[in-house]
């Protein structure tokens, strides 16, 4: 065996971050044995273990490894790295199942409430975070990372940065979401919606979130084309606004290193604007930016057909990124917050409305000329399908902005159906979409182990969705009515426990509509569990590679 | 050179992008948020409004935890009907030293902005423990643990000091009496309890759980409940001291 070998050694990146984690290990231990609260005592022994985890792993993988790193290119084609977007792939369909399951389960304790069993650990008000959090952030975050560290790379044609970094961020993400989640369920929650994470989960965050930009960026910079494509404005967009929103919204005072509370630095009217600036700019950005990058990617190659305008990508990308901004206010309307304020959040959210449809126009009218593949191919149906849904809720969502709907739709059902059918029919359809695309493309398959499956899957999940979002309008417009209903005599028509009481046949429908959908996730996850299983090998064809210009 | 030439810029340079993100997505935000920190209306100052007491905040804490915001509302708005169902519309005062605000965004349940000594500490204990025992109609989960938790009186001094460092203005004097100002608003007989008061303006002492002994995380919920929108007497309320 005398090889001319090149001597292996560790890399910075292998010895440096090998030596990080001993120490977080170390640190980690010592937080466990002094916390405070039992909580933080659990979370801090997961974060020893997680370390511990990680040293192992990245000397075990130095010892594995060839003593060369793996090249950019073989043979002139990029050779793309994979194994983080498998991960990912994979936690996404893992995180879906658990977020739509919770989402059921909370939908039928509002229907029949002893379902909350008086327990503090699965009552209504712990769950319900962790069903956002997993929908939002654990299914739908891994989406985004799958399928960025997927395009980033295609549409450079350039390998993914960092050997050890995307590892990183996918696994230092997925603990995140294991640290946040199993926190709601033992009560540690900073109390603001859709960022409850408390300060340890989120400067956790913070620094896999730093390293996820660094990753896409450096990827970027090392792009063999000229151009930057469309999706990854996307994409950057909402990688970097979302640290600026995270960063905003989250200064928080811990009452001590080894305790899990912490007071958030802005308090009243200033945390409420705060607060919903990110909030609503969660869904701007997260929910939206990164799953258009998703749409201006995976309808055109699915599709194979361009992109319907690319100027039109241009006014969609920064009329979107400059309006959505300014519309968090009118998740405030008619509270304390200044008037103006309100007045100007509500006056963005209707100019909005024309860069969504802009986008949606774009994403559809791709279509042109292969409107005959949504009948033979269900995969791009739902893509297409999940574009008009956007549609669809980018118009009802300006509409409720307005200060006069938002007196009836506010706090009621209504908003929580607009929400859904955002998340079920749009983010959750689109999502769907791109991994029935990506699993084969990743893991090198021929195509879906069955189309019917997806058809199946697509009509279930579409019943559930109608089903979901019209007894969701029913009950919100109903519930807003009975609120300020008078009789003829002047006084308030109904007292609260009515309107609560009517709700029930809307709460029982709502679940069945989740239910569908849970089932609809199932037999995709059967799909892409026998499409890696069983699906067959493609064969690569060495082509030789033009720029496209 | 058109615009569209003129854009390749943003295509072809990555930091030129992100700088030009970066810039666009700074100016709702700057003009939104920023004018919030010094106008008269959102930083006003209305007679009555005080930092909670001790016990309030462990109750307070509790309302957090379990998640109460994401059914009940602590936000009147200034409709005809909610005034009428819920009382004076919320001021942006009487939430200013909520650190985090829990203003909600959805009422499955009532608003709770002035719920406040609107039903007895029995009702709240009741109702707590079982909803449906009181309103058989209701869809609130059941809180009887509450009563078997205490609620420790030593840690709560900490909690104040990190809340005096983010601007709630918390006494010398307040805090060093944290502990014994706990357990003496669910104490009347409590020798503590007249010197409490007097740190507290218009604090209740009762025994809101009905139970001796330590104060349970029930005693602080249903005196956090029970002093929600109590602050500010509207009676003498001059809506135009903080007109500009």
């Amino acid at each position: 065996m005398s090889q001319p070998s090149i001597s292996k050694s560790m890399t910075i990146g292998e010895s440096g971050l090998a030596v990080v984690f001993a120490v977080t290990a170390f640190l980690c231990v010592i937080a466990s044995a002094k916390a405070l609260d039992a909580p933080f005592a659990f979370h801090a022994a997961l974060g020893a273990a997680a370390s511990v985890a990680a040293v192992f792993f990245i000397v075990n993988r130095y010892f594995e490894r060839p003593a060369a790193l793996p090249p950019q290119e073989i043979n002139g084609r990029p050779n793309y790295n994979m194994g983080p977007i498998k991960f990912s792939a994979f936690m996404a369909m893992f995180w879906g199942i658990a977020g739509f399951l919770v989402g059921l389960i909370i939908a039928s304790q509002l229907a029949w409430p002893a379902l909350n069993f008086d327990l503090p650990w699965i009552q209504f008000g712990r769950l319900r975070p962790l069903h956002t959090s997993a929908v939002i952030f654990a299914f739908g975050g891994n989406v985004l990372i799958a399928t960025s560290f997927y395009v980033v790379q295609k549409s450079c044609r350039a390998r993914l940065a960092g050997e050890l970094a995307p590892w990183f961020v996918v696994l230092g993400y997925n603990f995140f979401i294991l640290i946040a989640g199993t926190g709601y369920l033992l009560g540690v929650t900073q109390g603001k919606e859709y960022a409850e994470p408390e300060w340890y989960s989120d400067l956790w965050l913070t620094i896999v979130w730093v390293v996820y930009l660094l990753v896409f960026l450096v990827t970027v910079i090392k792009r063999k084309e000229p151009h930057i494509f469309v999706a990854n404005w996307f994409y950057l967009a909402f990688i970097v606004t979302i640290a600026v929103l995270h960063l905003g919204n989250n200064p928080a005072l811990p009452v001590s290193v080894f305790g899990s509370k912490s007071y958030i630095a802005w308090g009243g009217i200033q945390d409420a604007m705060f607060q919903w600036w990110y909030g609503h700019n969660a869904v701007g950005f997260f929910l939206t930016a990164g799953f258009l990058a998703i749409m201006y990617y995976f309808i055109p190659k699915r599709a194979e057909r361009p992109i319907y305008s690319y100027r039109l990508s241009i006014i969609h990308f920064w009329a979107l990124i400059f309006l959505y901004i300014w519309a968090g206010p009118h998740h405030l309307h008619y509270t304390a917050l200044p008037d103006w304020t309100q007045t100007l959040g509500m006056t963005f959210s209707v100019m909005l409305w024309m860069p969504s449809w802009g986008g949606m126009i774009n994403g559809l009218m791709t279509l042109s000329g292969a409107w005959d593949k949504l009948r033979t191919d269900p995969v791009l149906r739902m893509l297409v399908v999940s574009v008009a849904f956007y549609g669809m809720s980018t118009f009802e969502g300006p509409m409720m902005s307005i200060k006069v709907v938002n007196s009836l739709s506010h706090y009621t059902d209504w908003t929580i159906g607009h929400v859904h059918s955002g998340a079920l029919g749009w983010v959750g359809f689109v999502s769907f979409g791109a991994l029935y695309c990506l699993v084969p493309w990743a893991w090198n398959r021929k195509g879906l182990y069955s189309l019917k499956l997806v058809n199946w899957h697509f009509w279930i999940a579409t019943l559930g969705i109608v089903l979901y979002i019209s007894a969701m309008w029913v009950s919100g417009i109903l519930q807003g009515l009975m609120w300020r209903a008078y009789t003829s005599l002047g006084f308030l028509e109904y007292s609260f426990i009515e309107t609560v009481e009517a709700m029930h046949p809307f709460y029982i429908i709502r679940a069945a509509g989740g239910g569908l959908f849970l089932i609809g996730s199932l037999i995709m996850a059967y799909n892409l569990w026998m499409t890696v299983r069983v699906g067959e090998q493609e064969v690569q064809m060495p082509v030789a590679l033009q720029p496209a210009e | 050179m058109s615009f569209w030439t003129r854009h390749q810029v943003f295509e072809k340079n990555s930091i030129i992008l992100i700088v030009g993100i970066l810039l666009v997505i700074a100016v709702g935000g700057l003009v939104e948020i920023t004018p919030l920190f010094y106008l008269k209306s959102t930083i006003e100052k209305v007679d009555g409004v005080r930092p909670y007491t001790p016990l309030e905040l462990a109750g307070r804490n509790v309302y957090v935890r379990e998640g109460c915001y994401l059914c009940h509302s602590q936000m009147v708005r200034p409709l005809r009907d909610e005034v009428e169902r819920y009382g004076h519309f919320s001021l942006a005062a009487e939430s200013m030293y909520d650190h985090p605000f829990q203003w909600g965004s959805k009422r499955t349940g009532p608003d709770l902005a002035r719920v406040g000594a609107k039903y007895s500490d029995d009702w709240h204990v009741t109702h707590l423990t079982n909803p449906r025992a009181i309103v058989p109609q209701s869809v609130m989960p059941g809180y009887p643990f509450l009563s078997k938790t205490d609620v420790d009186p030593d840690a709560i001094a900490g909690d104040m000091r990190a809340l005096r460092i983010v601007g709630v203005p918390y006494s010398d004097e307040q805090l060093a009496n944290a502990a014994a100002d706990l357990k003496a608003q669910a104490d009347p007989d409590n020798a503590g309890a007249d010197a409490f008061t007097k740190r507290y303006a218009k604090a209740v002492v009762r025994n809101f759980d009905g139970k001796p002994g330590t104060p349970t995380e029930m005693d602080a919920l249903v005196a956090y409940l029970q002093m929600l929108g109590t602050l500010v007497d509207f009676k003498i309320y001059n809506e135009k001291a903080n007109l500009r």
